[in-house]
This record gives C-alpha cells, sequence and structure tokens, in this order.
C-alpha cells in the first residue's frame, strides 16, 4: 500500500513538474511576456523598466529555475496590477468557486445518480431510451446558455431567485444547476454502468431467488458496490466544475476565480491568468492521486497488483 | 492459387460474402438510425457554406431605428423574422453566418489535432522506447491542465482571432487522439498481418499508414466525432467570454454574450443562437454514440 502510494505520488509530482514547464512556456509562446502585462500605449522605456523589474532580461534558463523555485514555494508571484501577492488574490475569491463547485457537485450527484440506477434497472425499455436521450440533451447544453435560459426563466419571468452577483443561498441555486447539468450527465452514465454491472453478477440473482425487494436489492445490495466508481468520478468530476465555473460565473457575474481570471485577462495582469491555470492544474493532479487512492480503499483487490485494474 | 483445392475457394469465397453481407448489413442499420443526425449536420453544413446567399440581410449592416426589435417585426421596410440585436442587425443573419465560424473552427481544429495526435499515439506504440514514455508522458501532462483553462490561457497569451482559436484548440485536444491511437496500435503491433509485413522488410511508415491505421481508424472516427461537439462548444466558450473570433464578426458565442446582457429586454438574442449551439452539440454527441456502436458494439 505505501509503495503504492508513493508510486502515485512520485508521478504526481512529474505531472505537476511538466504543467508548470507547459505553462512558463507558454507565456512566451509570443517570444516576451512583458508585453502581455503592460497596456498597449506603453512606451519603449516603460517595457525596458517592466521588463527588468520582472526579471524578464535574464536568460530563459534563470528565468525557469526562479520560476520553480518560487513554485516550490507556493509563491505565484506578483500581480502588476494590484501590487499584491497572487497567492492572496486567489485566496479571496477561492471560497466562491468552492462554493458553486460544491452546490453543482451536489445537483450534479442527487439528479445524475438516481437517473442513472432508473436507467439501469429499466434496461431496454422505452423509460431508459427516454432518459439517456435526457443525459444526451444536458451533456450538449452549453452551460452559458443554460445559464441565460434560467435567469430569463427563474429571475426575470418568475422573479422566484436572483438573476446574479453573490448572496445568500438563493443566489447559489440558479449558477449551481446550471453548471451542475454537465456534470450529471457523467455522474448518470457511471451510476448506469456501475449498476448494470452489479446487476449481472450471481449475488444479485441469488438474492432475487430468495426473494428480496427491488427496494431492499437497490439500497442494501447494489448502492455499497455500485458507489465505488460513482465516488471515483466524483473526485475526478471536481476538476472539471472548477474549470467550467469559468464560464458559469460570467454568465452570473459570480465573484469567484472564474470572475478573477476574466478581470485579469482584462487588464493584462498575466501573472494572476497564471495563477488561476496552475492551481486548476495542481487541483486536478492532486484529485487524481486521491481519486487512485480512494479506489484503492474500497476495493482491496487493486492494492494486491500494485496497479489500477 | 491454382494449388488450392475447389472446396477451400468455394468455403473461402462464402466466408467472404457472408463477411460482406454483414458489414452492408450494419451500414444499413447505422445510417437508418443516424439519418436525422446526418440530416442536421447537412443542413448546418449547407445553411453555412450558402450564407451569403441565403441569408435574408448583411449580418453586418446596423440600423438603429431597428433596435432589439422582437422576432417577425418590421422596421424602415426590413423584416426580422428572428428579430434584431442591439444594433439593428438582423440576428437570423447573423445566426446563418455564425455557423460558419463554429464549423470552421470545429473542423479546422478536430484535423489537426487529429493528425497530430494520432501520428505521435501511433508513433509511441510502435516504436515504444524512449519515445513512448516521453510521447505519453506529455500527453499525461496536457490532460491534467483543464482544457477550457489551458484554451483560454493560450488564448490570452496569443491574442483572439479565428486562426489562434483553431491552433489554439488543436494544441489543446491533440492528447485524446494520441492516447486512444497508442492504445490501439500497441493492441496491433504483435498482430499477424503487421508481423508478416515487417518480416517482409516493411518500414514502418508503411506498416503504420497501410496496416495500423485502417484498423484504428473507427476508434478515431468516434473520438473526433465527440470532439467536434466539443470543439464547437470551446469555440462558442471563448467567444463568449471575448477571447475567440473577434467583432464584428458574427459567432454563437459572441451573440449569446450580447444576449446576456439583454436577457430582460430581449430573450430572442441569447435563445437562437444558443439553441443552434445545442443542435449542433447534441447532433455530433448523438452521431458519436451511434459510430461507436456502429464500430464496436462491445464498447457500449
Amino acid at each position: 500500500m505505501t509503495r503504492y502510494l508513493l508510486r502515485k505520488l512520485g508521478e504526481a509530482l512529474v505531472v505537476m513538474f511538466g504543467v508548470s514547464t507547459l505553462i512558463f512556456f507558454i507565456q512566451r509562446l509570443t517570444g516576451d511576456p512583458t508585453f502581455l502585462l503592460l497596456p498597449e500605449t506603453a512606451t519603449p522605456a516603460d517595457i525596458e523598466a517592466m521588463r527588468h523589474a520582472l526579471g524578464f532580461d535574464r536568460p530563459l534558463v534563470v528565468q525557469y529555475l526562479s520560476f520553480l523555485w518560487d513554485l516550490a514555494h507556493f509563491d505565484l508571484g506578483r500581480s502588476v496590477i494590484q501590487n499584491l501577492p497572487v497567492v492572496d488574490m486567489i485566496g479571496a475569491r477561492l471560497p466562491y468557486t468552492l462554493m458553486l463547485a460544491g452546490g453543482a457537485l451536489l445537483v450534479a450527484c442527487v439528479v445524475g445518480v438516481p437517473l442513472g440506477v432508473l436507467m439501469a434497472l429499466r434496461h431496454g425499455t422505452p423509460v431508459a431510451t427516454f432518459l439517456s436521450g435526457l443525459v444526451v440533451a444536458a451533456q450538449s447544453l452549453p452551460t452559458f446558455w443554460s445559464g441565460i435560459i434560467l435567469i430569463m426563466v427563474f429571475a426575470v419571468g418568475l422573479g422566484w431567485l436572483p438573476p446574479s452577483s453573490a448572496g445568500g443561498f438563493s443566489h447559489l441555486v440558479l449558477p449551481s444547476v446550471a453548471l451542475g447539468l454537465l456534470s450529471m450527465a457523467t455522474f448518470a452514465r457511471v451510476a448506469r454502468t456501475a449498476v448494470l454491472d452489479e446487476l449481472s453478477k450471481e449475488y444479485v440473482r441469488t438474492a432475487r431467488a430468495r426473494g428480496v425487494g427491488r427496494a431492499r436489492l437497490v439500497f442494501r445490495h447494489l448502492a455499497r458496490n455500485a458507489s465505488i466508481p460513482v465516488i471515483t468520478v466524483a473526485a475526478l468530476e471536481i476538476s472539471n466544475l472548477l474549470a467550467g465555473a469559468v464560464v458559469v460565473e460570467t454568465v452570473f457575474a459570480w465573484p469567484g476565480l472564474g470572475q478573477l481570471t476574466m478581470q485579469s485577462i482584462v487588464s493584462r495582469d498575466f501573472m494572476v491568468v497564471q495563477g488561476v491555470v496552475l492551481l486548476g492544474a495542481f487541483v486536478t493532479v492532486g484529485l487524481n492521486v486521491l481519486a487512485d487512492i480512494l479506489y484503492s480503499l474500497v476495493d482491496p483487490r487493486i492494492t494486491l497488483t500494485t496497479g489500477r485494474r | 492459387m491454382t494449388a488450392m483445392t475447389h472446396s477451400h475457394d468455394d468455403d473461402a469465397l462464402a466466408e467472404l460474402r457472408a463477411l460482406k453481407l454483414a458489414t452492408r448489413a450494419r451500414r444499413a442499420k447505422f445510417l437508418r438510425r443516424a439519418w436525422p443526425l446526418l440530416l442536421i449536420l447537412g443542413v448546418l453544413v449547407a445553411v453555412a457554406i450558402l450564407a451569403p446567399w441565403i441569408a435574408p440581410h448583411d449580418p453586418l449592416r446596423q440600423n438603429l431605428m431597428g433596435r432589439l426589435k422582437p422576432p417577425g417585426t418590421e422596421a424602415r421596410g426590413v423584416l426580422y423574422l428572428l428579430g434584431s440585436d442591439e444594433l439593428g442587425r438582423d440576428l437570423l443573419s447573423r445566426v446563418i453566418f455564425g455557423a460558419r465560424v463554429s464549423l470552421l473552427v470545429a473542423f479546422g481544429s478536430v484535423i489537426i489535432s487529429g493528425v497530430v495526435g494520432t501520428a505521435l499515439g501511433m508513433y509511441a506504440g510502435y516504436a515504444r522506447g524512449w519515445a513512448e514514455r516521453i510521447i505519453m508522458r506529455v500527453t499525461d501532462v496536457f490532460l491534467s491542465i483543464p482544457a477550457i483553462l489551458l484554451a483560454i490561457i493560450a488564448v490570452a497569451v496569443l491574442g483572439p482571432g479565428l486562426m489562434n482559436v483553431v491552433l489554439v484548440l488543436a494544441l489543446t485536444r491533440w492528447p485524446r487522439y494520441a492516447r486512444v491511437a497508442y492504445a490501439q496500435t500497441l493492441a496491433l503491433s504483435n498482430a499477424p498481418y503487421v508481423r508478416l509485413s515487417r518480416f517482409m522488410g516493411g518500414g514502418m511508415p508503411h506498416i503504420l499508414i497501410r496496416h495500423v491505421l485502417p484498423n484504428i481508424m473507427g476508434a478515431l472516427i468516434v473520438i473526433a466525432t465527440l470532439e467536434f461537439g466539443l470543439m464547437v462548444l470551446f469555440e462558442a466558450s471563448l467567444s463568449f467570454l471575448g477571447l475567440g473570433v473577434q467583432p464584428p464578426t458574427p459567432s454563437w458565442g459572441a451573440t449569446l454574450a450580447t444576449g446576456r446582457d439583454y436577457v430582460a429586454t430581449a430573450w430572442w438574442i441569447a435563445v437562437f443562437p444558443g439553441l443552434c449551439l445545442f443542435l449542433l452539440v447534441l447532433a455530433m454527441n448523438l452521431l458519436g454514440d451511434l459510430l461507436r456502436d456502429h464500430f464496436d458494439p462491445r464498447l457500449r
């Protein structure tokens, strides 16, 4: 178990190193990143001063190494516009994005899992066909469109919920639904496959033959075994939700990381954009490791072979 | 050939005929289920190509007397079938021209990322060794950055615009194809016909293109179809955020961003382009599922 964990963590570190390198070089795709940080009206003297202040006049290798050194110390640099550490700016916005992603995850689970279970139990019937159509439709919805439609219907039309910005719980409902609908499809698919897998197993036949009722079968027997892939997928979905939040936050003027990213792009505050992307990537890598660990914890067969599947 | 006995020949022929029939039956089944989707896609492609001839108005012509008119109204002799936007431009014409951007970007990025990803994946799966380790590690790195974030930072660096969006999406998505091509090539690299070709002196390009590629094409087409829908969504997201195709060029995502600002007063601006976007992505996703059934029924 420890060896397995150490190997997974080692792999994650390698990927994180790769991600940092990739982001570092993407910044330099156009040559000099100084231009990303300055308004178009900057004079050559301004550019030179900025280049020197940020160390962009040093050799590339030195810049790269110091970038990695800072990262290793959780230093994402300073915002050029706000003159604040990027870590602090992200810290101020992160709770909002986490709230939104949490709400969306809840919506996705609460709607998606029962839908998937129902699809599996009614496998091959018109009900299942209809539901799977519904799932594909939800998956094809652009979040920014469903968000606008939700605002139209529930905020402008019916006046039940506030249309935008953060506030009480009621402000969280519409953005969570818009973002959650997308992940809902993933949960439904995974739950469906998991339950179908379990249904084909021997113990289910035995239980049925013993006269165990449907409800008891689903809740007592299936739920426990089928929950493993669902939990794993939940860990993986969180990173998708965080990324999706960028778009949804723009629709709902939600003051999270997405809004910060967009504001920073407009004001050419590139250090902040880079910080958010790095954070998103690191969280994804971390969640992948977490999913692996979860998987090996709930399914002892995996640790024996020290590898997934 | 002449050494073969008659019965052998007949058996082989019968087998071949049965195989052909089965293939034809599968194709017929696929077409029977997929024709409505192919029809929708065909219509959208036709609309995009024929946009200048079928759009009722110039999508860029402003009419400040006819701002924010609801669908079906007429202002100064111009009939707005789907209404007009905040500058009095005809929404129907803008939606029709917007199809061009969506399809062009999705098509371009899928082709580029598909070709690059497939080539790298097949090479990694066949050459093995260092190439395999490096290429597959790089795909790990790319796939662990949330795709939309990677696209956003790359567009923020390169600047917005049609070509840049295509390039950025291709840069972001090639690992998807590389993974699939790699796994499939690895599985095929010891197939009898591949070994035979190698034995007979076939070089790597020959083996990969003539023997491996035709056999992994099905899986790649399924991925490409699903990716096409995703690329349409990504382009629209970037344009919605103001990072995609720049105004005044009509695109569905950018029009939706306008619609968001007029959500209380002009519902049509957001509803119609969004509906087109939804239909296109839905058609691609359903088609991808059907293609998966068609190429490999076991996968379901």
